[in-house]
């Protein structure tokens, strides 16, 4: 059956791709950096800080999604127009809300996240100190 | 009681192991709904794709009647899926606007020739400007926009014959 590998290698390289990625080029910006050091810096640092939402766990300067390449695009673009980085990240937050930043801003619930460690460490103390008050009477 | 009590740390680490190994084995893969529910279509102006629909602005979308929001591309399976329960929207009625991402003139015309076309206008959005304007992640997506161009509701994926009463439903509230 030897003879038919090269069949099945025909048979893999013409099935049609179901990638769902259109035939467009990537976005002006998406791989191409600003002429101005700064500014690229300041757009890296804040792509770095945005999910991707296609690819999620990802930045959108990890992916090679289609998508994250657009929001890079525009993020640098409009860094390119003198916008502030935070002001970028506040407009993507008002549309795809605090899960899309990977610096959320510090709300109720993040206050709990950090305040808790510190609280049950000191419930803990408390607990510890009154078992060993008790066992030195 | 006691016996109770010593077994409790056991019990909660348990829980804890439990809750993560649950994490490992199914990640969750969350949907990302748009924020901009409830708030105004944020200001656009999108060209023709093809010749035979005008494009869109967001002037469009505050017509004073409700209408359809299609987020779309021609290179996109399940927006090729929808394609038949546009159309039975359209016959009954909705009007449907469209938003072309990432898309080329010859393919457009070749989805709608092979697909069926529900739409009124599409516009083109090559680089997904608009579509991250209206926090939508992804294509298909649909939104139903009231008469004053405000966002009512965000359907996520290809709207199947199930859905069709939820977004009808909406329609008519958004009137």
């Amino acid at each position: 059956m030897r003879f038919l590998a090269p069949l099945y290698l025909l048979a893999i390289g013409i099935s049609a791709p179901t990638l769902a990625d259109s035939r467009m080029d990537a976005a002006p910006y998406a791989y191409v950096q600003l002429k101005d050091p700064a500014q690229e810096q300041q757009a890296k640092h804040l792509m770095e800080t945005i999910r991707c939402l296609v690819c999620q766990g990802q930045s959108i300067a990890d992916s090679d999604a289609e998508m994250a390449g657009d929001m890079r695009s525009l993020i640098r673009e409009r860094i390119a127009r003198g916008e502030k980085p935070e002001a970028i990240r506040a407009w993507l937050v008002e549309r795809y809300g605090d899960w899309v930043t990977y610096a959320p801003p510090t709300r109720g619930t993040s206050l709990l996240l950090w305040g808790m460690p510190a609280l049950l460490m000191m419930l803990g103390a408390a607990l510890a100190l009154g078992r060993i008050r008790k066992r030195g009477r | 009681m006691r016996k109770v009590l010593l077994w409790l740390p056991l019990m909660v680490f348990a829980l804890f192991a439990g809750v993560l190994l649950r994490g490992l084995v199914s990640p969750e893969s969350a949907t990302i709904g748009s924020k901009m529910v409830g708030k105004p279509v944020p200001q656009f102006s999108l060209p023709p794709v093809v010749p035979s629909h005008p494009g869109l602005s967001s002037a469009d979308l505050k017509s004073g009647k409700p209408v359809l929001l299609n987020i779309f591309a021609s290179w996109c399976l399940p927006c090729a899926a929808e394609a038949p329960v546009l159309l039975e929207l359209q016959k009954q009625g909705v009007e449907i606007h469209a938003i072309a991402i990432r898309d080329k003139p010859d393919d457009v015309v070749e989805f709608l020739r092979k697909h069926g076309d529900p739409y009124a206008r599409i516009g083109s959005d090559v680089s997904s400007k608009v579509q991250i304007s209206l926090g939508s992640s992804g294509v298909p997506e649909s939104f139903v926009i009231d008469g004053k161009g405000v966002v009512r509701m965000q359907h996520i994926g290809d709207i199947r014959a199930e859905d069709v009463p939820q977004i009808v439903a909406a329609l008519k509230a958004a009137q």
